[in-house]
């Protein structure tokens, strides 16, 4: 179990009780509740996993040359989103918290939409029906209660092919906004999957400042089903969501999954992790990389070749070429967008600030005349 | 004197009042180890211990919620909410408990809780991360609202909410943590201007400028802009917002004639708005021109591309100065 020392993790992470279904040293090991299934294409995971990764290095690179504002990398969390991204139907929806680039990638959102938030020309441009994919969610843990509403309309709509995945992190765990979730859902039996990735730190805060037990276990107060999944495991993540995604369908309620991961990068570009966390326990994470363990396990059983390597990384790097070119192309709003889309209608007191502040704008370009 | 930064300013006043009362304490996310993501609280944990500076769970009710806890047991709890956005989940522990406690018990509890606030924009944040929300405070009964400016400021402020035995809502001015200014680290409190009095940042005979926070310094800069221009601003930062120290500033108006506010926060039902009803009842037979206000758009706070729209600026400032003399 997880010792406390001064608020550092010293267990090792394969000490830890969990679904997995390929090691980090890329075996493929079965769980009896877990089979899977026969359509599960780890080439086209791995494939994902190795293009968000390239958006993530891109977005990083591209604010620390100022034409981002942040970014929220999501490195290391590369399983834990596609597995569970590309466990969801078409027509489930998906609540993002504010790093789940690797979800909005298998939700076939175009990962410029993501930059623009970052770069600072909107707060989320993208339409949350079109892709079942909702705006993201800066407030810690907000998001929660809105899968849950949503998913009692699908109740009422009786509608039984839909389910909600709601994704939030472990320092969200203690906002109260999250307990709530989980009792209206319990109580309701909405069909909503609580996606936990538990990266281990919320900024500075590792995960015993949330809670001294394991996370998915808070979900037997609420009364219903937690487990815990390697986040680093595609496979896992993909089988454990899919079946969660299942039960909710089936009207058997909420699962909670804590996909037990790490955050390899800083909590944002602002985030100097050194203060707080030691670099070997870095490299004993980097040991449990969510991307090659696949890679082994691909080209050890003769599932890939070297061609089929090269060609993604060849599409990778024509990925992360066209990501830079797309936020280079993000024009800057114009100004009297500020006021655009404050009401569905007329403002009357807004629509004067407009007037006054576009004669004010109007009054330098006549004096430069 | 000393040359810091306003971050480090009040980690030195931090610093004052927790070698000067054991009961005070500091909680709030990240501000132990990392020493707060503004660095305000850096070191503090490391010498005074984890019971004293303490990272608290990723809750902000919580924070708000426990502090009460704590003050009533006889502590002072001096809590950082980490940005201005993610105050609201807390609203609840502030206005229906921090605030009213005090009086319901018929004076027999008092809430010794500061809420350090880093707010307003211009650091080219995220959603979240740029609001101004003092006047949802001030405008509750119970608490006190101040905000700094300076250097100075920030360190003698600091230490004057922390003795208050009012719950006082502390606004840093997020955007000016890196101003640098010089500081007496040794200047006894008892010199200080109350906690609760404005102050004459820059004096002028023509027209009264009041601000408080991030803005005191665009304001000194209009103001002497304006100087060269032959009008004579008088600069005002409020410093607390509630309650406003209306004789300082009806003495202002009630000599230059003219009054103009300026917060970042919106205008609409803004403090300009009570500031400007107020001048209007004290000083109606003094004004030369109606109270002008400059300050953030009905909208809410824009993204980071269209931040300096939204943000008033020198022109703002000095085009609605020029306006009170269009009357």
């Amino acid at each position: 179990m997880t010792v406390e020392t001064g608020g550092a993790i010293t267990v090792a992470p394969q000490d830890i009780e969990l679904i997995q279904l390929l090691t980090p040293e890329g075996e493929r090991v079965d769980h009896p509740k877990y089979p899977l299934d026969d359509d599960v294409d780890l080439k086209g995971m791995y494939r994902d996993m190795v293009l968000v990764r390239r958006i993530d290095t891109e977005a990083i690179a591209l604010q620390r040359q100022g034409e981002l504002g942040l970014w929220a990398s999501l490195l290391g969390q590369e399983a834990a989103q596609v597995g569970s991204g590309r466990a969801l139907s078409p027509r489930d929806m998906a609540f993002p918290s504010y790093r789940e680039h690797g979800v909005a990638w298998c939700r076939g959102l175009d990962p410029a939409r993501l930059l623009e938030l970052f770069r600072g020309v909107n707060q989320g441009s993208w339409d949350p029906e079109e892709h079942k994919f909702h705006l993201y969610t800066i407030v810690i843990g907000d998001q929660t209660l809105h899968a849950t509403g949503y998913a009692m309309g699908i109740q009422r709509d009786s509608s039984e092919d839909e389910a909600v995945i709601v994704y939030f992190g472990d320092g969200a765990t203690s906002q109260g906004d999250v307990s709530e979730a989980f009792a209206w859902a319990s109580v309701f039996h909405a069909p909503v999957v609580f996606f936990c990735q538990n990266n281990q730190y919320a900024i500075s805060a590792p995960q015993e400042r949330q809670s001294p037990i394991p996370l998915y276990k808070r979900a037997d107060g609420f009364g219903f089903p937690g487990v815990r999944v390697d986040g680093n495991d595609v496979l896992a993540c993909h089988a454990v969501t899919r079946h969660a995604l299942r039960a909710a369908r089936e009207g058997q309620g909420p699962t909670l999954i804590e996909a037990f991961t790490y955050r390899m990068g800083a909590h944002t570009t602002t985030d100097d992790p050194t203060r707080y966390r030691l670099t070997s326990e870095l490299e004993t994470w980097r040991l449990r990389d969510p991307i090659e363990r696949v890679r082994v396990y691909l080209a050890r059983t003769g599932q890939a070749n070297a061609a089929f390597f090269e060609q993604i990384d060849a599409e990778a790097a024509e990925l992360g070429t066209r990501v830079r070119q797309a936020c280079h192309d993000l024009p800057d709003p114009a100004p009297l967008t500020v006021f655009d889309h404050v009401y569905t209608g007329a403002n009357a007191i807004l629509d004067a600030e407009r007037a006054q502040y576009e004669a004010y704008l109007d009054g330098f370009e006549e004096a430069a005349r | 004197m000393t040359k810091l930064t306003l971050s480090r300013a009040l980690n030195e006043g931090l610093r004052r009042s927790l070698e000067a009362d054991p009961k005070v304490m500091i909680m709030g996310e990240d501000v132990g180890k990392l020493g707060g993501v503004f660095r305000v609280t850096d070191g503090l944990q490391k010498d005074f211990g984890e019971h004293r500076v303490m990272d608290t769970p990723l809750a902000e009710s919580g924070i708000i919620g426990t502090a009460i806890g704590l003050a009533l047991r006889g502590y002072r709890p001096v809590c950082e909410i980490q940005f201005d956005g993610f105050v609201f989940p807390a609203t609840d522990q502030i206005v229906s408990q921090l605030a009213k406690m005090h009086h319901r018990s018929g004076g027999k509890v008092t809430l010794p809780v500061v809420i350090r606030i880093p707010f307003g924009g211009g650091i080219g944040a995220v959603e979240h991360h740029s609001e101004s929300p003092e006047v949802f405070f001030a405008h509750t009964a119970g608490l006190r609202v101040v905000a700094c400016a300076d250097p100075a400021e920030a360190f003698a402020m600091i230490q004057l909410a922390i003795a208050s035995d009012d719950p006082v809502i502390f606004f840093e001015p997020k955007r000016r943590y890196w101003d640098k200014g010089e500081v007496d680290t040794a200047a006894s409190l008892d010199g200080a201007l109350p906690l609760d009095k404005a102050r004459i940042v820059l004096p002028g005979d023509d027209v009264t400028l009041l601000s408080y926070g991030p803005l005191v310094r665009t304001c000194a800069e209009a103001a002497v802009a304006a100087r060269e221009e032959g009008r004579s601003i008088e600069v005002i930062d409020l410093r607390s917002l509630s309650p406003l120290d209306m004789e300082t500033i009806t003495a202002s108006v009630s000599r230059t004639g003219r009054c103009v506010v300026a917060h970042e926060a919106p205008v609409y039902a803004g403090l300009g708005a009570e500031i400007a009803a107020r001048v209007t009842e004290q000083c109606f037979y003094h004004l030369e021109s109606p109270v002008l206000r400059v300050g953030g758009f009905a909208t809410p706070y824009p993204p980071a591309r269209l931040e300096d729209h939204y943000l008033p600026d020198l022109d703002r400032i000095l085009d609605a100065v020029d306006r009170t003399f269009a009357f």
